[in-house]
């Protein structure tokens, strides 16, 4: 029999991370389908559950020194209306899902999920987003690129959990987010692309590039980006054949129910190439 | 096992059980409250649709174990109100149901959207309304249906 229990304290629930193997669950729309049984009957997890979601110590956003702190159950609907949070993460969770998910759904589960197509992903990794991991000793922060390590796989040790997203604010001159997939509305992403661009005079003083739902993880190389810093948008546009090059080979997408490599590939490429012509 | 004690239409009601139940079925078996309905099972469709402290939520995908404390309000218990007589009203106008399944579920999105922005644009609707599928009018009529609301409900959100 799987054990449920409702803490009603962070302090409580870090306890019983520490004393057994528990599956934290906050808002539940992915894993309530993921473990979906018949009509009628109770959700099958398969693990001894922890309910998080009404823990009030992990709601709610502060903007502090530069920087988004974003409780780790702090609903989607919520981050999405702050007026602190930068505009392409509430750009990217107004297409991730509809009214009703966005009610219930948080980032700490879109993140602890770690879907390869997890929408809020190639944003939050864009923004150099770092998590917050506590147990009962202690805390840590870990880059959130550093934490997704595979498909549905994080450096999380089984006594931890998320309590906070941190993300720093950055001021681009340009940026874009442009998710790719069957409907608008509570669609999964065949493809999706950010970017951004902040320009110092005349020349490029940062550029970020990231691509979801076409690798294990969310694709960014920060070493691709760093060879164009110091040139000019006049340079990168005659050069693009060069990232184009770079991440041809970055990029290898997989064929599934939502779309194939060939498609996934071609239109990560395009939306790359499109935010480089409009800028 | 757990005691899970919520709001449900105004009453106070207290569910002994499994915390792993989905609430729609805790609500439709339960309660007998027939009016939301299991349409996809897994947030795409908007069927389930119930008010969970006045937003939209898909009962399909929300926990029992996450309904403590909450104040839940059914298609049922909404019908009560003045607002649903202004929106029963404009949809009934605008041609807005044909089979019905997914009316309740409609009516909810359109409460939750007029009730967090009482004067949305086409566009606000169209979004309010996305995670709410019909298969018979082809959308128009109920987008009309919510402009048709929202004028003559004015004041009321």
């Amino acid at each position: 029999m799987v054990k449920h229990i409702i803490p009603e304290t962070l302090s409580e629930a870090l306890k019983y991370l520490y004393q057994g193997d528990f599956q934290i669950i906050a808002g539940g729309t992915d894993l309530m389908v993921q473990n979906r049984s018949w009509s009628e009957t109770p959700v099958n997890f398969t693990k001894n559950m922890l309910y998080c979601f009404d823990l009030l110590e992990l709601k709610g956003i502060n903007v502090i020194d530069g920087r988004v702190e974003i409780g780790a159950m702090t609903t989607l609907e919520t981050i999405m209306n702050h007026p602190g949070v930068p505009s392409l993460l509430c750009q990217a969770i107004g297409e991730m899902a509809s009214p009703a998910i966005r009610h219930v759904a948080t980032l700490a589960g879109n993140i602890g999920n770690a879907s390869p197509a997890g929408d809020s992903l190639p944003v939050l990794i864009l923004y150099d987003a770092w998590v917050e991991l506590r147990n009962m000793a202690g805390f840590r922060m870990i880059l959130l690129k550093d934490l997704i390590v595979g498909p549905r796989k994080t450096a999380m040790h089984p006594e931890e959990m998320i309590v906070k997203i941190v993300i720093p604010i950055h001021n681009f001159d340009f940026e874009s987010y442009i998710k790719v997939g069957g409907r608008k509305a509570d669609a999964i992403a065949k493809v999706s692309f950010a970017g951004a661009v902040e320009i110092e005079d005349d020349k490029i003083a940062d550029i970020r590039l990231t691509f979801g739902a076409v690798g294990k993880t969310v694709i960014r190389n920060e070493t691709a980006e760093g060879a164009w810093i110091g040139m000019t948008i006049t340079e990168l546009k005659t050069g693009i054949w060069r990232l184009i090059d770079m991440y041809n080979q970055l990029i290898q997408p997989i064929d599934d129910q939502r779309s194939n490599k060939y498609y996934r590939k071609t239109v990560a490429i395009n939306l790359m190439k499109d935010f480089i012509d409009r800028l | 096992m757990a005691i899970i004690k919520f709001t449900l239409n105004h009453k106070q009601v207290i569910v002994n059980g499994d915390p792993n139940r989905r609430l729609l079925d805790v609500i439709r078996n339960d309660f007998n409250l027939k009016g939301l309905k299991e349409g996809c099972g897994e947030g795409e469709c908007g069927a389930c649709a119930v008010l969970i402290n006045h937003q939209i939520v898909n009962s399909c995908l929300y926990v029992l174990a996450n309904a403590e404390g909450k104040d839940i309000i059914t298609i049922e218990g909404f019908a009560e109100t003045k607002r649903f007589a202004v929106i029963k009203s404009a949809f009934e106008t605008a041609g807005a149901v044909q089979c019905g399944f997914c009316t309740p579920g409609m009516i909810i999105a359109t409460e939750s959207l007029l009730n967090a922005n009482p004067h949305p644009s086409e566009a606000e609707i169209k979004i309010g309304l996305s995670g709410n599928l019909c298969r018979c009018t082809g959308y128009n009529m109920i987008v009309e249906a919510v402009q048709i609301a929202m004028k003559a409900g004015e004041g009321l959100w």
